[in-house]
């Protein structure tokens, strides 16, 4: 990787990296946050303009990291003059924005988090702007929409914000799913999701089939994004997010992002006449619809956000002819509108934080009171009315030419007249914020007395006007940019000639126009608005709000009818499905013919099968007697194990008899405290309907199982054979598996099994401390006890039993690499020995008598089978990569030493411990339900005799803890 | 043979699915019990039978071994549904202990939720 392309990752990820740190260092102080936050954004822009010369003589600088190759998914990032040029708005204005939000913030803002959220936009901004690879740009897509509802909806005590943030992102979101099946389609049309490919394959695009859906979608991403009608709506609500907030998604980046999109996709898209109808028609709609209703709003914000869709609208509309001059006006007035607009917020918010209130109408006369302010306003808001001297006159005169030349189904005045009346009503809006505002006589009642705020809050609107005015003043200086930026949109180099005058052109006189005509609009603005409240205009905000009711209303009535709360239903429509599905996938393929041999059928096994059968069929019939079933349960357990061995699995017999044990011992532990019967609940056709879903599923299985076994397979056990003694070391190539081959596999087994016991014991202590605890000490299970507990023959064998059950589980465990065994069994095998003295002596009287810790016995057994993984890597070989080798010592014959018995050990550990503290934490409830301790080793419990009245041992029946 | 293993994970399979559809959540995790069973001898199965070949090599000759492969799943398999079922147990017990009764239905909880038009106020 060149340094070149190096640093264009390290652009791309400064801003996250940098958005971990104002987050935690508040208590550092508001200033150390600003700066910590302006840090990465000065560096990043640093960076990015160190490859400005490159890029401005027509470079692009690449860089790729792969990163799902298999999906197409890569971390691929170019930089090119379009991305240059936005990339250098979002971390420029982004610098003033940090800047300015220090200032305007208040004490009670939590501004670590304000910057933190404003680094993450800004580096999804970014990320959209410089991504190579359209599905990485489609997760940078999503990022920007969910980190803007973040700073949207930043002041979380407001209504208006919280709903203007939810709207925000329920309008861009669904903008962006549509985007991803657009974006979905070009990557299947061209067979390739760089965005490099797609450009250079327009051709091969407008001529596909599918290209006008993937046009529509990826439209419908750009335009919700950009607030393009009908979904502008979105973008005035969004206005309740701080100021800063407003100037930076407004102004810069989140709106912007669709126009950057339709601009990146241009080389790709443009040029058709679907792309001219949709795009350049919907801009027209959003431009002249966008002017009026800003003319009409008294809230400054909101006047700034209706002119901002307004413009976005111009923006989409020149993007949508499709000429290359067009889009060298949409580039200039992509920066233009940058330097005004967010100047213009700014001073809104200037003017709300000094005199409280951003009505029109409750202001006025502020030039002489904050004239800074007032200077500011005044030549930003003229460059939006496209006044010269100032930017916005150039972009607008380069607009209008250009609608003037533009054809709209025939008919050549309709585009320039619908433009200059967009135009019109953009001055008479900027008008009115100046004489509305700055303009006329000092008032008395301004909800707070106004003056010009700190240096530190005006100078970045200060500086943005600077910009205005050098580029109106000198146009050429943006020329070079523009040229980038536009090279890159259009796919050949441009040259782009700014002038401040044109000579008498027809543009010029559409502006005189629009500037006579804005300044009557003013004029009459009095009776205008009035007539303008009388009119009944549809309310987006109500349509929206109904329409997701009724979204919210059907998705509740979806669930609600599929999700009453029923498990037996859901079950029972899983299984109906599955077996459904099953039977489909079965009949709509025909099986190979059976190429095994049956093997033959023994009497013994026979009667086996019958036995496990009937033991089956009474489970289901006597259910309802609790502890018969379990009983019965055990009989199948065991029918199994047999099965097992005779079916040359002797390690899974093992496995399953000691499971068996420890299973039945838990049931019996919680039958303890259950019902110890089921009642009869469901009705005969409940059943009926159960028995037929049953049977089929089982049939469907048996089906299944058994054509399966009478076909051979291909498997990979093969390699295991062969490699279990050479490269393993052992002969039970089960175990070998187990412990070496997929030893991963077992680790993360052996954790899992450990977390369940800790989540048991979890529930237990949770239990222990609610209203459980009181109901299990208020409950009489006495009459459940046997009078002879501890019964002497049981305690007298267990004792004797368990050294010779702890050699029996060392030995399973030791010969495990070799022969049958292995650390799951021996620690089953240990547990069951542990088991037999809590069940034969008591809980308590066992506990005091062992001082093991269940918890930390399970970590250790991770602790040392992940270590002997890490082993490996000190020789140089990857995780879980085992080593043995073959020791004599005299007198004791050859034997092996292999790290996998390491391994194993942590098995046996984490088993024995999992399995301890799960039966252990089911017994301490015991205590809590009245259990007593037996005092002498063996006890006969007189107090059962009659009733439960005698001497009983309360004094002994000390809680635990 | 094939027969036999078939049938029988049949029969557990349809027992077990039965017991699921009950109502209790005894009845349940005796259900699940099964379907242990059955699902772990169907994994087995998939290695297909082999009598007297278990796969512990032998040194001194060379001999047709079973599939090692599902053994080695189905082993932790039956470990960790014993987890499954333990974490199970637990649940159930402290959904009677704090609830009167060991259903696994909610009834009548549904219908409380709120009206549909007051989701777009937060």
């Amino acid at each position: 990787m060149t340094d070149d392309s190096f640093s264009l990752i390290i652009i791309a990820l400064l801003p996250f990296l940098g958005a971990l740190v104002p987050g935690v260092m508040i208590r550092a102080g508001r200033n150390a946050c600003a700066i910590f936050t302006a840090l990465p954004t000065a560096l990043a822009l640093v960076m990015l303009l160190l490859h400005a010369p490159a890029v401005m003589d027509g470079e692009v600088i690449k860089a790729e990291l792969d990163w799902l190759p298999q999906l197409g998914l890569s971390a691929a990032f170019f930089l090119d003059g379009l991305g240059m040029l936005f990339a250098g708005m979002i971390l420029g204005v982004g610098l003033l924005i940090t800047l300015y939000a220090r200032f305007y913030l208040s004490g009670e803002d939590p501004m670590g988090q304000f910057y933190t959220y404003l680094l993450l936009f800004q580096g999804a901004m970014l990320g959209i702007v410089l991504s190579d690879n359209i599905l990485l740009l489609l997760i940078f897509w999503e990022l920007t929409s969910l980190s803007s509802f973040l700073l949207i909806g930043y002041w979380k005590h407001l209504p208006e914000g919280r709903q203007g943030a939810r709207m925000a992102l329920a309008v861009t979101g669904a903008g962006g799913l549509a985007m991803i099946g657009g974006m979905l389609i070009l990557g299947n049309i061209v067979g390739s999701y760089n965005l490099t490919d797609i450009l250079a394959a327009g051709e091969q695009i407008r001529a596909h089939e599918w290209y006008v859906p993937a046009l529509v979608l990826i439209l419908l991403g750009a335009f919700t994004k950009s607030a393009q009608f009908p979904f502008h709506f979105w973008l005035p609500h969004a206005m309740a997010a701080p100021t800063p907030v407003s100037a930076y998604l407004h102004s810069a980046t989140m709106v912007k992002a669709g126009v950057f999109l339709m601009a990146r996709m241009w080389p790709a898209l443009a040029g058709t006449p679907e792309w001219f109808y949709i795009v350049a028609s919907v801009g027209l709609i959003t431009m002249v619809l966008g002017a009026v209703i800003a003319l009409f709003k008294d809230d400054l914000k909101a006047l700034l956000a209706f002119s901002t869709v307004s413009h976005l609208g111009l923006l989409t509309m020149l993007l949508g002819f499709g000429t290359e001059a067009a889009a060298i006006a949409a580039v200039f007035h992509i920066i233009n509108h940058l330097t005004f607009k967010a100047a213009l917020f700014m001073t809104a918010g200037i003017v709300d934080h000094e005199a409280h209130t951003r009505d029109i109408k409750r202001l006025g006369g502020l030039a002489k009171l904050m004239p800074i302010t007032a200077v500011i306003g005044t030549i930003t808001a003229l460059s939006m009315a496209g006044i010269a001297p100032f930017n916005g006159f150039i972009s607008k005169e380069k607009m209008l030419e250009e609608a003037v030349h533009t054809v709209w189904w025939e008919n050549p005045w309709i585009v320039p007249a619908l433009a200059t009346l967009g135009a019109v009503f953009s001055v008479a809006y900027s008008l009115r914020f100046i004489f509305h505002v700055f303009g006329g006589k000092v008032r008395d009642d301004y909800p707070a007395k106004p003056h010009d705020p700190p240096f530190g809050m005006w100078a970045a609107p200060a500086l943005l006007t600077v910009l205005v005015v050098l580029i109106g003043v000198m146009p050429f200086l943006a020329e070079p940019v523009v040229n980038m930026a536009a090279t890159a949109v259009t796919g050949h180099e441009t040259h782009a000639h700014l002038k401040l005058w044109h000579g008498l052109t027809p543009a010029l006189y559409l502006s005189i126009i629009a500037v006579v005509g804005g300044a009557i609009l003013l004029a009459l603005h009095k009776p205008l608005d009035r007539a303008w409240i009388a009119a009944p205009r549809p309310e987006a905000k109500a349509i929206f709000d109904r329409l997701l009711a009724a979204l919210a209303g059907l998705a509740q009535r979806i669930s609600e009818g599929s999700h009453n709360g029923s498990m037996s239903r859901y079950l029972a429509i899983f299984v109906a499905a599955t077996t459904v599905l099953g039977y489909l996938a079965w009949s709509g393929s025909a099986a190979a013919a059976p190429s095994r041999e049956l093997l033959p059928i023994p009497p013994v096994v026979m009667v086996g099968w019958v036995l496990l059968l009937v033991a089956t069929a009474s489970v289901v019939i006597c259910h309802r007697n609790r502890f018969r079933a379990l009983v019965v349960i055990g009989v199948i357990g065991l029918i199994i194990s047999f099965g097992f061995v005779y079916l040359s699995a002797p390690d899974l017999a093992l496995t399953q008899i000691s499971v068996e044990t420890v299973t039945i011992m838990l049931l019996l532990l919680a039958l303890h405290f259950l019902p110890k019967a089921t009642p009869v609940e469901s009705g005969a056709a409940r059943r009926l309907r159960d028995g037929v879903i049953a049977l089929a599923a089982g049939a469907g299985v048996a089906a299944l199982a058994y054509v399966f076994m009478l076909r051979d397979v291909s498997t990979i056990s093969g390699f295991h054979l062969a490699n279990s003694y050479k490269g393993g070391g052992g002969t039970n190539v089960v175990n070998v598996i187990l412990v070496d081959f997929r030893g991963y596999d077992t680790y993360g087994e052996i954790i899992v099994l450990g977390i369940a016991g800790l989540i048991i014991f979890a529930l237990m202590e949770a239990l222990l401390n609610g209203p459980a605890a009181a109901k299990l000490r208020n409950t009489d299970y006495s009459q459940d006890r046997s009078r002879d507990r501890h019964p002497l023959m049981m305690v007298i064998a267990t004792r004797v039993m368990m050294p010779v059950a702890i050699m029996v589980g060392v030995y399973i465990f030791l010969r495990g690499h070799n022969q049958p065994g292995g650390g799951f069994v021996a620690g089953l095998v240990v547990s069951i020995a542990l088991l037999m003295q809590y069940m034969a002596s008591g809980f308590a009287w066992t506990q005091r008598r062992q001082q093991i810790e269940y918890h930390s016995m399970i970590g250790w057994g991770v602790v040392i089978a992940g270590l002997t993984g890490a082993g490996a890597w000190l020789g140089g070989k990857p995780f879980l990569t085992s080593g043995f080798d073959y020791y004599h010592f005299p007198p004791i014959e050859e034997f092996e030493l292999a790290t996998a018995m390491l391994f194993d050990l942590g098995v046996f550990l984490a088993v024995l411990g999992g399995v301890m503290l799960m039966l252990y934490s089911l017994s301490r409830i015991a205590r809590y339900a009245g259990e007593t301790v037996n005092v002498a080793p063996m006890d006969y419990d007189p107090s059962q005799d009659d009733g439960g009245e005698g001497p009983g041992k309360s004094d002994q029946t000390e809680r635990e803890r | 043979m094939e027969f036999v293993v078939a049938s029988s994970v049949g029969a557990l399979t349809a027992a077990g699915v039965y017991l699921i559809l009950r109502l209790r959540a005894f009845a349940v995790i005796l259900g699940l019990a099964l379907l242990s069973y059955a699902v772990n001898v169907f994994l087995f199965a998939s290695g297909r039978l082999a009598i007297n070949m278990p796969p512990i090599l032998s040194p001194y000759e060379d001999l047709a071994y079973s599939d090692p492969l599902p053994q080695a799943l189905v082993l932790t398999a039956i470990v960790i549904s014993f987890g499954m079922t333990a974490v199970l147990v637990m649940v159930a017990l402290g959904a009677y202990l704090e609830s009167e009764d060991d259903r696994i239905d909610l009834e009548d909880e549904a219908e409380e939720g709120d009206a549909p038009g007051e989701v777009s106020k937060l």
